[in-house]
């Protein structure tokens, strides 16, 4: 039996768990608040733009959004096979294409900041 | 006094006689069950009394044996330990472990178990051979509550018929196996992990479990098959990276 | 000895349906699905800053009105479904021995709360 590579990808899915499970639920309080116009001096332009020059705030941002794309990637996969779509090799293909693409983006526009 | 304690129970068993049938079919018998009787007591009840014909295993009476494992109720069991005065409706059904095949009633075919459990060698592979002049191996209190809770395991494979991803994927090792491997590769006088982690570490390995983590709720001894396999996880991941990123790094 | 052992199917499609516990497992592991659509929100809202001062104002004007906010409401509940599911297993997967004893369950669970609330503060302080 040959060892498995699923480790590369459980790595980032137990590492993004861990992060998401700590600072998403205030990022999306953050945001629903911005979506309820709630305080009109938070997510500003200038106050978010401060932070993402920053080469720290670039590293945190970066790192937040990598983790949390490949973790949610494999636990979906994972999820597609729990109900009952037995193509994980395509399912894995197009879930980690689609974190892939994150990941990129992400890196450009932190570049572009 | 125990005429009061009694308490009339349907008792709803799946029946499959392999020479005659050709799928199980559900019997139903009434059993005079005292409060305090567990429900291999009123199997046993039916054997002695009402049709000598159902079939079972079991032997110690006591959650030691493993042998009494069925489904009470859906749920996964030690026919020894799942108490009468648990199920207040008056009828409960009970069902071959979930999982297996069905040889007849109650009784599974459990050769799958067997050949998963010894593929993982679950045996000490001490790290250096001495002979028996040469003294004991010494662990201290803090090495033995390392590995402690996963000896508890008594192989009654609840665990396997708790698991989704066993029955969804039949060629995974399952709970106990990998956690009774993860026994061994704690046990600090052993020596084996590397060749374990050819088995454990595979696709069909730990790499099939996703914590649903029922394994751990039904599990009679408290053994944790779940969580051991996640710290499996752990390791293993640690040993890819080490591998595959910082290959100058021994192991 | 005989012939004929008999296999239960088991539905691969409609099988989480048989017990509880099969159903809070895949409410958690769907959470997924929202932290992913939640994440790529956030890579567009780093487009929009990306594009400068107008370009992120109308992002956050684009974020409000009943759909922006139900989007949100409904990550928030999965994102807090997922943080209570992940810690509450943490002391399983990560057991932290001191000296002889094993640390208790709760008390990892509870470490694991107490820094969640001290970084969700930090982050609302900061955002605010």
């Amino acid at each position: 039996m040959a060892k498995s590579n699923k480790p590369i990808f459980w790595g980032l899915f137990a590492a993004g768990g861990t992060i998401t499970a700590f600072v998403t639920p205030a990022l999306v309080l953050i945001t629903l608040f911005a979506a309820m116009r709630f305080n009109m001096d938070m997510f500003t332009y200038d106050s978010i733009h401060a932070f993402a020059a920053w080469w720290l705030g670039k590293l945190i941002i970066f790192g937040v959004i990598l983790v949390s794309l490949w973790h949610a990637a494999h636990r979906l996969r994972v999820t597609v096979h729990d109900f009952g779509v037995r193509a994980d090799k395509q399912v894995a293909i197009v879930v980690y294409s689609l974190a892939g693409l994150g990941t990129l983006l992400t890196l450009i526009f932190l570049l572009r900041i | 006094m125990s005429e009061l304690q009694q308490r009339q129970i349907q008792l709803e068993v799946l029946r499959y006689n392999p020479e005659t049938d050709t799928a199980p079919r559900y019997q139903t018998y009434s059993v005079p069950c005292l409060e305090e009787w567990v429900v291999l007591d009123a199997l046993n009840y039916i054997k002695d009394h009402l049709d000598p014909t159902l079939s079972y295993r079991w032997s110690c009476h006591m959650a030691v044996c493993g042998s009494c494992g069925m489904m009470v109720n859906g749920e996964p069991k030690l026919a020894c330990k799942a108490f009468i005065h648990e199920y207040k409706e008056g009828q409960i059904k009970v069902e071959p472990m979930a999982n297996f095949p069905i040889e007849r009633d109650l009784v599974t075919s459990v050769e799958d178990f067997i050949t998963k459990l010894a593929s993982v060698k679950p045996y000490l592979i001490p790290k250096e051979d001495k002979p028996v002049s040469a003294g004991e191996f010494k662990q201290t209190p803090a090495e033995l509550k390392k590995f402690k809770q996963y000896t508890l395991c008594i192989n009654c494979m609840l665990c396997y018929a708790a698991c989704p991803q066993y029955a969804l994927v039949p060629e995974f090792l399952g709970p106990a196996a990998i956690s009774m491997a993860h026994r061994y590769n704690q046990d600090s006088r052993d020596g084996g992990r590397d060749q374990r982690q050819e088995v454990i570490a595979s696709d069909e390995g730990v790499w099939e479990c996703s914590f649903v983590g029922a394994c751990s709720e039904v599990c009679p001894k408290h053994v944790d098959p779940a969580g051991a396999l996640q710290q499996i996880k752990v390791a293993s991941t640690i040993d890819w990276y080490k591998e595959h990123l910082m290959p100058w790094m021994k192991k | 000895m005989n012939s004929k052992p008999y296999v239960r199917e088991v539905s691969k499609t409609t099988w989480f349906l048989s017990h509880p516990r099969y159903k809070r497992y895949m409410a958690r592991e769907v959470t997924c699905i929202f932290i992913f659509a939640y994440t790529f929100l956030l890579i567009a809202a780093l487009g929009a800053l990306a594009n400068g001062q107008e370009a992120f104002d109308a992002f956050v004007l684009g974020l409000g009105g009943p759909l922006g906010v139900l989007f949100n409401v409904v990550v928030l509940i999965a994102t807090v479904y997922h943080s209570l599911s992940w810690f509450v297993v943490t002391p399983q997967a990560m057991p932290i021995q001191m000296g002889e004893e094993f640390v208790a369950g709760h008390i990892i669970v509870n470490a694991h709360y107490g820094a969640w609330a001290v970084v969700s503060l930090i982050i609302l302080f900061w955002g605010m």
